[in-house]
């Protein structure tokens, strides 16, 4: 079996260099990859272009990267939780390239599936679809979208094994598996790391063809964006 | 005039036996409050659920399980989790039956702005885009006119667009009316509310034909 199993997220992050591209998986603070971020701020790499649905909240998740200025651009369809984000994207300091969260997803899955561009009707007519070619099919226009491409993509599920096979949990699924295709190194943390032959097979959501190391994050805050909740009566 | 639960009521009796159904943040969500006794819907939650339910009981908040307003939610029985890509699919290969969601303004020909002011608020557009650009049945919940009295309803929008054509359906705290060749039709009245009242509250051009009834709810 390939080593792909590392000792945790400081050898995890080995070879993120400024200026290079990554991918985080995560919807809000859902299935956020939490120990790679705290390596990554803690590694310093600067002029980072960030793949990711949203943008954390001032002081978690990717929110951390953008207090210590480690961002230079932000892919994203919502950013709206994040004061310090808007502040530096008003200001001008951070590039922000916001994109559909459809479309998002699909970049991700299209550069992990080997499919270079695609066309979608989400965006048509809009800002978004600003100087991309624009084609009709079955009547109704769709726009020209890339595959993304990056170095590394960040994931997080709930449990994993040595073959670097992935099993999520609940709506924390979200962008990871196809953010793990994409990356040309990805980086998978999990709450649970076990030997091979423990998952079965069957309910393997991420197969570990598309994961190259791994590790069992030490802890994780999971925290809540907006607690909902009812009453008995 | 209704509230915004009013609103949610109206838009509830929209709903058909066997729709799976997205609904938006904010007066979309609580049509969820209001589904008739003798229909079954299925609420997709773009972030990745079909099957989503009420809010948990106090304490039984799970982290992993939220909707797409980040909102800590509950999993019916029959429900489904997925990835992003399968969620998209979904709403794009249209197979979600009804859309609602909020905006800030609607053109007469169904264009809808509802997530950009330039130099304001830039919070980006989740999966609003997608979701316009590929449901048939799109229906707007919102008000009438905004904080400053003026009618949302215009001949044209002033703010970036988030899709073109799209609005089948608006119900609105004064109004129900649906988006034609022509303009907005209006169909049915809230309470309390005259044609007349929506007309001076309509900026786009409205279609008054025969008797308009007032809503049931």
């Amino acid at each position: 079996m390939i080593k792909k199993v590392v000792n945790g997220p400081d050898e995890a992050i080995k070879g993120i260099k400024d200026g290079m591209t990554l991918m985080l998986g995560g919807f809000g603070l859902c299935g956020i990859p939490e120990n790679s971020i705290l390596a990554l701020r803690k590694n310093g790499a600067k002029d980072l272009t960030c793949i990711s649905n949203n943008a954390g909240v001032d002081d978690f998740g990717l929110g951390l990267l953008l207090q210590t200025r480690q961002i230079k651009k932000m892919i994203s369809s919502y950013v709206g939780e994040n004061d310090l984000f808007e502040k530096l994207m008003l200001s001008g300091e951070l590039e922000v390239d916001l994109i559909p969260q459809g479309t998002l997803a699909e970049r991700c899955r299209a550069s992990g599936a080997g499919i270079p561009a695609f066309f979608t009707p989400a965006g048509y007519g809009t800002e978004v679809a600003e100087g991309k070619e624009v084609r009709v099919f079955n009547g109704k226009p769709h726009i020209l979208e890339h595959a993304f491409e990056a170095d590394f993509a960040f994931v997080k599920a709930w449990k994993g094994d040595e073959a670097g096979n992935l099993i999520f949990k609940g709506t924390a699924r979200n962008f990871n598996p196809m953010m793990a295709m994409a990356g040309k190194n990805t980086v998978a943390e999990v709450e649970e790391l076990v030997p091979a032959g423990e998952l079965d097979p069957n309910t393997v959501h991420t197969p570990g063809i598309f994961v190259q190391r791994i590790y069992q994050g030490e802890q994780y805050e999971k925290r809540i964006e907006q607690r909902t909740v009812r009453t008995r009566n | 005039m209704l509230d915004k639960n009013g609103i949610a009521k109206r838009i509830a009796k929209e709903l058909q036996d066997g729709y799976f159904v997205n609904l938006g943040i904010g007066i979309p969500t609580l049509v969820a409050n209001y589904i008739p006794d003798n229909i079954e819907v299925e609420f997709q939650s773009e972030n990745g659920i079909l099957g989503m339910g009420p809010f948990p009981f106090e304490g039984e908040e799970d982290a992993d399980l939220i909707n797409a307003g980040k909102q800590t939610i509950t999993a019916l029985n029959g429900a489904s989790f997925f990835d992003s890509a399968t969620s998209f699919a979904m709403i794009r290969g249209q197979h979600v039956d009804m859309t609602v969601l909020g905006a800030m303004e609607v053109s007469e020909n169904g264009d809808i702005a509802n997530w950009k002011i330039p130099g304001k608020m830039v919070k980006g557009m989740g999966g609003a885009m997608d979701l316009v650009a590929s449901a048939d049945n799109i229906i707007v919940a919102m008000m009438h006119t905004n904080r400053a009295g003026e009618s949302k309803l215009l001949p044209k929008c002033g703010l970036p667009l988030t899709g073109v054509g799209c609005v089948k359906k608006i119900v609105s705290n004064m109004a129900v009316l649906e988006v034609t060749e022509n303009g907005f039709k209006l169909l049915e009245v809230a309470p309390g509310v005259s044609v007349e009242d929506v007309k001076n509250a309509t900026a786009g051009k409205l279609i008054i034909e025969g008797d308009i009834p007032e809503m049931d709810i």
